[in-house]
């Protein structure tokens, strides 16, 4: 079973887990996702890989906690074993040459934006990453990122790092600079929501990478859909990256709400019982 | 698959059995009537996940196998997909020989215990039985079945088959459910090194996901597999072969042979207006909750399930009975089929059809959804039905429906789910570009092999069906592994 061989705690919500898999290390490729269970009793959810390291087996996952499950994998420690991963699920992002690109990603929505953009970038195309989330200490991977993009910019809702405002108005400073190609956005559903509305102003083919509810993940359920241009579409086996300017974001944020009040139960359940530990 | 009647009948005139046979006159074992199945109360067990059906008691196997002739030549074998010796395990009973019976069940069949529970005997041994001709109620082989086995199971001490000596040779079987167990099941008696790839987290596929505690217990799926397990069978769970390794990755780690057995796949949606409203379901999604997942004890179980209190179930298969009698037991108030043709045309088991109207579900047959409509949340608050006609048959028989233009109507409803069929999963052709499918999507086999149109590839079940039946993916996997056998003795 899949051990945690590291652990970094990345932000006070966020957390990097370092996790042994042979072969998901070896077959996976940017934008692919894992679903994962903890423990017997526990809801399989999906994560999208962060980055792998075939040499040493691993992959990377970083958890933001928003639930009962994100909250049980981000109290796992180093040693510890997660249940149940399989994977890598998904279609692989489809590197390749087209330009000059804009990575937007927000919040922990970065993560899964490294491993795409650095194809991107090794495929030859200019890179600028904008990182933005609400406040300095959910901004993740800066370093990273400054490794390899040809520009990194930072954008916090509240201002305490980098620009002060909305990942939107990263992007729109960017392309009222220069000729971009295309963008890639990643986040919350509703900061990508607002990325395709102005990317769309400016015609600028924009992509992104959608993580909602699934149970398998291998498209038995459908629990997944979404609309893309009128046609239902799962996330799973279709995506998980889509043509943001088809996405119907308002539907999607509304299926993400679907079990808002029973999550809320489920999370108090578990706060309770690491008290009562 | 024809049965061998060679060998029927040389046990057929065993000693023993003739006695037996001349123990009673046929007058007097047509007297019986066709033991009733003991139940739990139907406005009880609506509120409870337990089984429904409780199973004979020892006096009422033995009396009801009493009533089978034990005919020269059983009819009731070519109606089963696995060819189960049927007189002969009923003749064990009858005798008290009860672990004799598991065993002869057990030569041809892997799973009993399951199939006694979801076979649908009424159209496959049940009909063919001689008491059809005499006007009377056929034997209740599935009873007995599900009796033999669950005997033996209750006694702790499961018999395991009979192993070849191992040959050493790595046959991969893709999926644990009916078909793929089969495969495991039929290649590790002959002596092969079988592993077992599952994608979910559990074995069992359908049988677990799928098909609801309270018609087949989880726990008698557990005992099955873990019989395969005694046998040697290797069992990998969270692996999709095709992404987690390729098919090339496992040929290299020496695996001559696979089976795909990979399942139904994608569930198909009706492509209605306001279908992507929150709390509008595919069967598959909301049975993989429950059962599964166990969402029927959350939050013990940290996955969530909707309660639903008016909840509407679309289709007229066993998988929309299984997903109606949940939703009821999840405790709606009003629990709906909504079909489009007439009962005689539904695919479920008149069994399963027959168990959910005593527990109170509503057949509005002949009706048809036409449009869901969603409160301020995206939640489904009604649904626009339309009535429907029989006009003449179509392509598969059944009367067309027709709709009857100005009789829609609403209902109010705070679930949907949509049990109308599925689609064959695109991840197994996709991992191999090669491989032959159909325009539906399924894969092309030889029809006496199961081969694909790559050598050493098998395929059966719903992946090539595209929807049937635990028994007829059993029937696939058997017929699969005895050309698997050939192929592999003859390219080594």
């Amino acid at each position: 079973m899949p051990k945690i061989i590291q652990k970094e705690v990345l932000s006070e919500n966020v957390v990097k887990l370092v996790i042994e898999s042979e072969t998901i290390a070896k077959s996976r490729k940017a934008g692919q996702f894992v679903i994962v269970k903890i423990g017997e009793t526990g809801e399989r959810i999906p994560l999208t890989i962060a980055d792998s390291d075939p040499n040493a087996g691993t992959v990377t996952l970083i958890i933001q906690r928003v639930g009962a499950t994100s909250g049980k994998l981000c109290d796992l420690n180093a040693g510890d074993i997660v249940t149940d991963m399989v994977g890598p699920l998904g279609k692989a992002t489809h590197v390749e040459k087209i330009g000059t690109i804009i990575a937007a990603g927000g919040g922990v929505g970065i993560a899964p934006m490294y491993p795409i953009a650095r194809s991107f970038k090794e495929a030859g195309n200019k890179l600028i990453a904008v990182l933005a989330a609400r406040s300095k200490d959910l901004i993740i991977l800066e370093k990273e990122f400054k490794e390899f993009a040809d520009e990194v910019v930072v954008w916090t809702d509240d201002g305490s790092y980098g620009n002060k405002g909305l990942v939107t108005q990263g992007i729109e400073e960017i392309v009222k600079r220069e000729k971009i190609d295309s963008c890639i956005a990643i986040g919350p559903a509703v900061m990508m929501k607002f990325v395709a509305l102005l990317t769309k102003k400016y015609n600028l083919p924009t992509m992104a990478s959608l993580n909602t509810i699934m149970v398998d993940g291998t498209g038995m359920c459908g629990a997944c859909r979404i609309s893309v241009g009128g046609k239902t579409k799962f996330v799973c086996v279709d995506g998980p990256e889509f043509d943001a300017h088809l996405v119907d974001f308002d539907e999607m944020l509304k299926r993400l709400n679907a079990y808002k009040d029973l999550e809320a139960i489920s999370y108090a359940k578990y706060q309770e019982s690491l008290k009562s530990k | 698959m024809p049965a061998n009647y060679k060998e029927l009948k040389k046990d057929r005139m065993k000693d023993w059995r003739e006695e037996l046979r001349k123990s009673k006159e046929a007058k007097e074992r047509v007297q019986g009537e066709r033991v009733k199945m003991p139940e739990n109360a139907p406005m009880e067990r609506n509120k409870n996940f337990f089984e429904v059906n409780k199973g004979l008691s020892e006096e009422q196997a033995r009396k009801e196998a009493a009533r089978c002739l034990d005919c020269p030549t059983p009819t009731c074998i070519s109606g089963c997909p696995v060819n189960i010796n049927i007189p002969g395990f009923l003749k064990e009973i009858e005798r008290g020989e009860f672990l004799e019976g598991a065993r002869v069940l057990k030569e041809t069949n892997a799973l009993p215990a399951v199939c006694g529970r979801v076979c649908p005997q009424e159209t496959q041994c049940e009909v063919r039985c001689i008491y059809n001709k005499m006007k009377k109620e056929p034997v209740a082989i599935g009873a007995l079945e599900r009796w033999t086995a669950d005997y033996e199971r209750n006694t702790g001490n499961i018999s395991v088959p009979e192993i070849a000596e191992k040959n050493n040779i790595k046959v991969a079987v893709v999926g644990s459910g009916p078909g793929g167990l089969t495969v495991a099941g039929e290649l590790a008696k002959l002596g092969y090194d079988v592993t077992i790839f599952e994608a979910l987290h559990e074995l069992g596929g359908v049988l677990v996901y799928g098909i609801p505690e309270f018609r087949l217990p989880k726990e008698i799926v557990r005992t099955e597999i873990s019989t395969l397990e005694k046998m040697g069978v290797k069992l990998v769970t969270n692996f999709i072969v095709g992404r987690t390794a390729t098919f090339e990755d496992l040929s290299a780690q020496g695996f001559k042979a696979f089976y795909i057995g990979s399942g139904a796949g994608l569930p198909n949606f009706m492509n209605i207006p306001g279908e992507n409203l929150i709390n509008i379901f595919s069967s598959n999604e909301y049975l993989t909750r429950v059962n599964l997942m166990k969402a029927f004890r959350f939050p013990e179980y940290d996955t969530p399930i909707v309660r639903g209190k008016s909840v509407a179930v679309i289709g007229g298969g066993n998988t929309a009975m299984d997903s109606v009698r949940t939703a009821k037991r999840l405790g709606a108030e009003r629990a709906m089929i909504i079909y489009r043709r007439s009962e005689k045309e539904m695919p479920a088991r008149i069994e399963e059809i027959h168990h959910a109207k005593e527990e109170g579900i509503e057949f509005m047959n002949l009706h048809n959804p036409l449009e869901y409509y969603g409160d301020e949340n995206g939640r489904v608050k009604q649904m626009k039905l339309q009535k429907m006609e029989l006009g003449a048959p179509d392509s598969s028989g059944r009367r067309r429906p027709v709709p009857i233009e100005g009789s829609e109507f609403m209902v109010d409803v705070d679930v949907v789910v949509v049990g109308i069929g599925t689609s064959p999963n695109p991840l197994i052709p996709a991992a191999l570009p090669d491989l032959a499918t159909t325009r539906w999507g399924t894969l092309v086999v030889d029809e006496a092999t199961m081969m694909t149109s790559i050598p050493g590839m098998f395929a059966g079940g719903d992946i090539v069906r595209g929807g049937a039946t635990v028994i007829l993916a059993m029937g696939d996997g058997k017929k699969a592994a005895d050309a698997m056998h050939k192929y592999l003795s003859e390219n080594k």
